[in-house]
Formats: C-alpha cells, sequence, structure tokens
C-alpha cells in the first residue's frame, strides 16, 4: 500500500481522509478473516450447525448441483427439472424425516459505493453551490434476506416458498409455486403453478452478480424511455407452466401462461401494497434450449457442456382503465407487445462463457403514457411503435470450485423511439445503455451444511440521457441526451446456511 | 484520490487478500484448500477406455473435487465431511473392493463397470445417479478413482461374467428357484419372504465393520448393481464384495442361477413382472402344497 495512502489515513496526518483510514481498516480486517477464516469464525470443518436444505438433505457439497452457487450447473438442473429430487430413496417427502427441515437463509452484508454523475442537486451544507455533478454514497449495507424453504411433498410432488425482504424488512413472496413432476411418468410433463422465474437458460435469479449495478441484466429489465410496459423478463410472474426435459436435461422445454400484470398480486402489478391494478389478459412465455457435448483435441477430454437456447414471451399490457370516481379499477383496452431472443452456455474447460440476445417491440399504444380514466388513448403524432436489441456476455473463469472470476459486458440500443418527430436537438440514442462488470468470488467454505462467499465486485453504466435502471443517483438527470455513469465498487460477504 | 485510482487500489488489494487466504488455507484445512488433492498419486498418466471414450484421470480430479470429495473424502477413503451422517458409508476406494463388477469375486472391476456404477448410482444409498454429467466426464472420473489404490497399478481388472441366454420364464424354473432359495440359505438373510428381515439380518457387517442391511425384494426397488434380469444374474455370479453377499459363481450352474432369478422375481411384490404374475396363479391353485421357507423346510422347498 503506498506512502500517500497511508498516510491519508492517519489521523494526524494534514492529508487524513475518513474514507481513507475506514477502507484501511476494513481492509486489515478483511485480511484477518481471509488469512484465518476459520479461526476467526470458530467453525469446525465438519460440525456446522447451520444447513442450506438441499445439501443437507442429500449430503452433497454445494458443489455438486452449482458452478458455484447460486448458479446451477447440469446436475443441479437435472435435480430442480426432477422437481428437486434425485430419483433415489433419498426423495422422501418430508414428513418422512424429522431430522430434515427445509429451510436456508441468505443475506448479504456488505461495503459499496455507488457513484451516479450528471445529476442535479441543491446547495446545501458545506456544497457551497448546487449545480449539476456526481452524487456518491458508501458505506456499510446489508442485502435483502431471503427465506428459503423448499423440498417434496410427496413423491413428484414439490413446492419452494421464498418469502423475500428488502434491505428493511419489508416483505414480499418472490416465489411461491407447487410442481407436479412426471406426469403419467414422462419427464417431459411436469407442471409448476404460483409465482416463479420464467424458465430463464441464463438465471437472473441465480447468478454472481452482487452489486447495485452488476446485480442485474440490464435488458431483463429495459424498456424504450417512455414506455408504458413495465414488463421485465428476469421478473417473477405469475401463472402455470408446463415443462419437460429429457432424462439427462440436455433437452428442455417450458410454455408459461401468465398473468399480465408482471407477476403481481391480489390482482394488481406489483408484489406490494398500492400498485395498479391490473388487467384480466394472459402473457405467454416459451423456452426451449438444447445441450451437447463439445468434444476437445485426441488426446484430452471435451471442453464441456454446451447449451443454446431461443425464447419468446408474447404479452399484452392496459393502456387505460375502467374507473370509479377517477379512480382506476381494472386495465383494459390490451395492447401487445413481445421479446425475442436467444442464449447460450457455452463451456471451454474452466471457462464458461454466457451469451444472450434479445430483440423488444411494444405496440405504439404503449409508447406512449397511459391515463389512468377511462379514456381511450389516442396516438399524439408521430407516435411509433418502440422497438430495441441488445444483451450482454458474461464471463466466469473456475480456478476450482471455491474460486471464480467473473466478467460481463452489456450493451443495448434503442431501435426505434415512442416518437419519429423528436425534438431539436434530441437523440435518437436516448436509453442506450452500455455496462461492464468484473468480480471475483471465493468460497472459504463450501460445506454441504453452509456456505460463505467473499465477492468483490466494480461495476460500472452508462445510459444515455436516461436516469438508470441500476446504481444510487437521484433520480434526475440534469443534461438531456448526455450520458449518465453510474458506477458501483462492492465487497460483501455472502452467506446462505 | 480520484475514482480510478481507488477502482485501482481496491482491485488489487482484494487480489491481494484473496491470494494470501487461499495460499493460507492451503496450510490448514484439507477439504476447503483451493487443491484438496495435490498429493494424489499417477493422476497424470492413468486413463480409462469406456466404448471408445478415453477418459483422464487429470480432468477426473476437478470433477472428483467438485462433486464426489464431501463424501469419498479428499484422501479417496470414503471418509469425507459428509460421511459421518450417510449410511451405509461411501465407498473407500483406496482399498479397490467394489460391489458392482462384472468379474470374479476379489478381483477388480473393468472401467464399464466403475461408469456403469457411476452412470446409475446405488438407489437406496446417498448415491444418486451422475447420468447429468455426460460421457467424457463420467469416463474421467474412472480414471480418477483408479488412481486412490495401487491395486490398479499391479493387478489387472478380471475377465468379465459371460452371461448365457436367459431360459425361459416358466413355473418349473422358479419353483426350482425357490429350492436353490431355500438350500442357499438365502432366506437367513433377505428373509423367508425376501422382506430383509431373515435371522441374519441383524447381524450382518461390511469388511469395514459397519452394519449393512441385506436387499429388500418386497419394496420393488431397482437392485445395487441395475434393474434387469442379467443384473440380477450377474450378482449373485460375482458376488458384492465387501459385503456379506458371496458370489455362488462355484456352487450353483448357469441354468440353476437363472431359475433362482426367476424366483426371486416373485418376491418384489411391488413391482409387476412376469414371474410374479405366474407365480401368483399357480400359488392360488396349489399353495396348500408349499411348504414354507424357513429353517423348518430343511430338505426342501415344495
Amino acid at each position: 500500500m503506498s506512502k500517500k495512502f497511508r498516510e491519508g489515513a492517519n489521523p494526524m496526518n494534514k492529508f487524513f481522509s475518513r474514507w481513507k483510514t475506514m477502507l484501511m481498516c476494513a481492509s486489515l480486517l478483511i485480511a484477518i478473516v481471509a488469512c484465518d477464516v476459520r479461526t476467526a469464525s470458530a467453525l469446525p470443518t465438519s460440525k456446522v450447525i447451520a444447513i442450506p436444505a438441499f445439501a443437507r438433505k442429500y449430503g452433497l457439497p454445494c458443489s455438486a448441483c452449482h458452478t458455484a452457487w447460486p448458479e446451477l450447473n447440469n446436475f443441479g438442473q437435472v435435480f430442480r427439472d426432477n422437481g428437486y429430487q434425485l430419483m433415489n430413496d433419498r426423495d422422501s417427502p418430508i414428513w418422512q424425516n424429522p431430522s430434515y427441515f427445509p429451510i436456508s437463509f441468505r443475506i448479504t452484508p456488505s461495503w459499496h459505493r455507488e457513484t451516479a454523475n450528471n445529476q442535479v442537486f441543491d446547495a446545501a451544507g458545506s456544497i457551497s453551490g448546487g449545480g449539476i455533478g456526481a452524487v456518491t454514497q458508501s458505506g456499510f449495507d446489508l442485502s435483502g434476506m431471503d427465506l428459503w424453504s423448499a423440498g417434496t411433498i410427496y413423491k413428484n410432488i414439490s413446492f419452494v416458498l421464498l418469502p423475500s425482504s428488502d434491505p428493511t424488512a419489508v416483505w414480499h413472496f418472490e416465489s411461491a409455486f407447487i410442481r407436479f413432476d412426471n406426469l403419467w411418468h414422462s419427464p417431459w410433463l411436469n407442471v409448476k403453478f404460483g409465482r416463479f422465474e420464467l424458465d430463464n437458460l441464463i438465471s437472473e435469479k441465480r447468478f454472481l452478480f452482487l452489486s447495485n449495478n452488476g446485480g442485474i441484466y440490464q435488458i431483463y429489465h429495459f424498456n424504450v424511455p417512455g414506455d408504458s410496459n413495465n414488463f421485465g423478463y428476469g421478473d417473477n410472474q405469475i401463472g402455470v407452466e408446463l415443462a419437460g426435459h429429457s432424462a439427462n436435461s440436455y433437452t428442455r422445454y417450458s410454455v408459461s401462461v401468465l398473468s399480465s400484470n408482471e407477476g403481481g398480486v391480489n390482482f394488481t402489478t406489483d408484489v406490494v401494497p398500492g400498485a395498479p391494478p391490473a388487467s384480466r389478459s394472459y402473457d405467454v412465455n416459451l423456452a426451449f434450449s438444447q445441450a451437447f457435448n463439445a468434444p476437445g483435441p485426441p488426446g484430452e477430454s471435451g471442453f464441456g457442456q454446451e447449451r443454446i437456447g431461443a425464447f419468446a414471451y408474447i404479452g399484452q399490457r392496459p393502456t387505460s382503465f375502467q374507473t370509479l370516481d377517477g379512480q382506476p379499477l381494472v386495465g383494459i383496452d390490451n395492447k401487445p407487445f413481445y421479446r425475442i431472443g436467444f442464449a447460450a452456455d457455452l463451456s471451454y474447460k474452466n471457462l464458461e462463457l454466457l451469451p444472450l440476445f434479445m430483440y423488444g417491440h411494444d405496440n405504439p399504444y404503449l409508447g406512449i403514457t397511459p391515463g389512468t380514466s377511462s379514456t381511450l388513448p389516442t396516438l399524439p403524432l408521430g407516435a411509433q411503435a418502440p422497438t430495441f436489441y441488445g444483451g450482454f456476455l458474461e464471463a466466469h473463469y473456475y480456478f476450482n470450485p471455491q474460486n471464480v472470476a467473473l466478467a460481463r459486458f452489456e450493451q443495448i440500443n434503442v431501435g426505434q423511439q415512442s416518437f419519429n418527430n423528436l425534438a431539436a436537438g434530441a437523440s435518437g440514442s436516448n436509453g442506450n445503455i452500455t455496462a461492464f462488470s468484473f468480480g471475483y468470488r471465493w468460497y472459504p467454505i463450501m460445506f454441504s451444511r453452509g456456505g460463505v462467499a467473499l465477492d468483490g465486485e466494480y461495476s460500472r453504466v452508462r445510459t444515455i440521457g436516461q436516469e438508470p435502471l441500476s446504481g444510487d443517483g437521484d433520480g434526475t438527470v440534469a443534461v438531456p441526451n448526455a450520458a449518465v455513469w453510474s458506477s458501483s465498487i462492492y465487497f460483501g460477504i455472502d452467506f446462505d446456511f | 484520490m480520484t475514482l480510478k485510482k481507488f477502482a485501482v487500489t481496491f482491485a488489487l488489494g482484494s487480489a491481494v487478500l484473496l491470494t494470501a487466504g487461499a495460499t493460507r488455507s492451503t496450510a490448514q484445512s484439507h477439504v476447503n484448500s483451493p487443491d484438496p488433492l495435490l498429493g494424489t498419486p499417477s493422476v497424470a498418466t492413468e486413463t480409462s477406455n469406456i466404448d471408445g471414450v478415453t477418459g483422464h484421470a487429470e480432468s477426473g480430479k476437478h470433477l472428483y473435487r467438485r462433486f464426489c470429495i464431501g463424501c469419498h473424502g479428499p484422501d479417496g477413503n470414503g471418509q469425507g465431511m459428509n460421511a459421518q451422517w450417510i449410511d451405509p458409508q461411501p465407498r473407500d476406494f483406496t482399498e479397490a473392493t467394489f460391489k458392482c463388477r462384472s468379474t470374479p469375486t476379489g478381483t477388480l472391476p473393468t472401467d464399464n463397470d466403475l461408469y456403469n456404477a457411476i452412470t446409475r448410482g446405488f438407489v437406496t444409498t446417498n448415491m444418486p445417479s451422475w447420468r447429468p454429467l455426460n460421457p467424457q466426464q463420467r469416463a474421467d472420473l474412472v480414471a480418477f478413482i483408479k488412481t486412490w489404490s495401487p491395486r490398479w497399478a499391479k493387478e489387472k481388472p478380471g475377465a468379465s461374467l459371460n452371461i448365457p441366454p436367459e431360459t425361459p420364464i416358466t413355473i418349473e424354473s422358479i419353483l426350482h428357484g425357490r429350492e436353490l432359495f431355500q438350500k442357499l440359505e438365502c432366506w437367513k438373510c433377505h428373509g423367508p419372504t425376501g422382506n430383509a428381515d431373515g435371522p441374519s439380518a441383524a447381524t450382518l457387517t461390511d469388511s469395514k465393520g459397519n452394519p449393512i442391511k441385506p436387499f429388500n425384494f418386497t419394496t420393488g426397488d431397482r437392485f445395487m448393481c441395475g434393474d434387469t434380469n442379467r443384473d440380477l444374474y450377474r450378482i449373485f455370479m460375482t458376488g458384492l464384495d465387501g459385503s456379506p453377499m458371496p458370489s455362488f459363481a462355484d456352487v450353483i450352474q448357469p441354468n440353476d442361477a437363472w431359475d433362482l432369478v426367476h424366483f426371486l422375481r416373485t418376491l418384489q411384490v411391488a413391482l409387476p413382472n412376469q414371474e410374479l404374475t405366474l407365480w401368483q396363479s399357480y400359488k392360488a391353485a396349489h399353495g396348500k402344497d408349499l411348504k414354507p421357507i424357513g429353517p423348518d423346510s430343511a430338505g426342501g422347498a415344495q
């Protein structure tokens, strides 16, 4: 560490800086823990009390089902596709084994720093003048908490219940479904009913990034600026799914019929109170993927399993509402949209590549902000169908099951803005996103009873003329059409038990 | 400090810390170290050959660490961190004694035997089917498993058992098999009805002294080493090494073995099968003439 840095961390030094001191202390603390994690945590190697649900049930290490938890490998995928069963007699329903309690907890204490530029702020406190600039915040923090319960109720009948909170302990049901597997003794017929993640080949719920900016796939939540469509491909939806797979899950398909309400409950468009009412329509999601083994050069083992897949989501959203006294009751005048794309999970020995491409198209009516009255919407002059395209390429390098390096590049371009008569000076690239993230995860503890991962990340997102989807800006873009950079530096201790 | 400098400092600091942690961890923890299998002998050279797929131990080592180490342990001796909770205990690879073989008792199994065991799993144990791993990965694991015992360097696997064509399923065959079940005293462990409740069942131990249960035919579960009549034939002609189940290859002739197979199928009352159907209709007509299996029937079951 440089002399300049050490001086800055010394309170007696004229170059003293508070954050340097804190970072120095945090680094020392981390070094102690990292160098002697077993002693520091007082965890014996084989007597950890905390227990991840499935690992305890089957006595398998995390790495059996996860490339690096929470991301699934093919063994984990087959287990999941079979309704959380290994298809041996250890699948016994939970009521037959009183020692098994199918609950896992997951939360991530962290330190992170968030910055967004091109923001507007006031003159206040020691800030001599308001204006335009960067808003930066940093400190120790908590993630939300997952209280995850899942298991078999009876042979081929399983469930997942996932109450999840934000960091202030406001709870909602992230996932809640029951599934019936191997109907008519066929792995090609499985039904899931409730609220669940779409059958994404690249799952956002199981990925390895945690920071504010890196912790989402931008394309999974993107809509063209001004578009009223609230759909996000990465958001859990509510409905019923028919899915099937070959014995080794190399071939997989799913067809879902979902309420057109973004996974909302109580006939609203969200899982928390106060959301607008939903419409009465339904969406459909289709997904298919095929895996194959890539042979290696002569005399060597193969490169690994390669999987490619395609998906399509066809949905509707309301453009006006049936009302009472001006208050919306039910969404009506639905207009269509769709998302199509393809993705892959490619392996080259220890390197894993996850490319995804998506194209989105909305009806022109969705491109205008809807009213909340019963007035039928009228397309303004210049209104057109908003479209976008883009995706990401993510890479994981597994030094071994306990150490993985991560990197991701994302690019989203607006193909067609909601209006073709943009004001003078307005940019056709308004809303475009470019993002890159990299990180490293180390799993010093990877038992069949619990897991800890140290997660370090840096992520940077550029959004043209818009408030970023991620990060901690103040939500006000100071200079329209100019780029907003939002960046995260993150260190967290991810644990689940 | 600018953001750029901060980011560089953070990245370098994290890298140093993680490296230090990983290095220290290697010295402290065998199971959780980045490479707990460093000391494995002959890893680079051992191979397997399964129907044209060549497995490499070096690749298998990484797979073993990911999938197998929790039960079979970093030393391959079946003493992984989960072993204390597992019944029956995980296989000790350092002994190179395997239950499911196509080779004579006391000999090493073939690569295919190990491959099939990994692929199939063992339905009444914690060992799942590893079919989700691709054939190359399973072959790599076979190659690596062979590095745990020096026997693989000194001995060759035994010759695979030649299984003759199955004899017709007849009531005479089943009745003869029933006689053999009595005569060979299979019932002492498996019980007169195949319910794993024979008089010796509670006393059985494996070769390491751990209690072991005989197979319960009545549940309809898959057999330890497969689910076909040929698999069942193979099991009692090769025995399950390391368990009390002996080889009967020197005791009975092939036709007798098929008769025994046909009778054992009738004990699988929870699994509809041809032998059971035939046997139930015979028993309905002649049940009163059948002597019960057990100690009182010495001299013949019929």
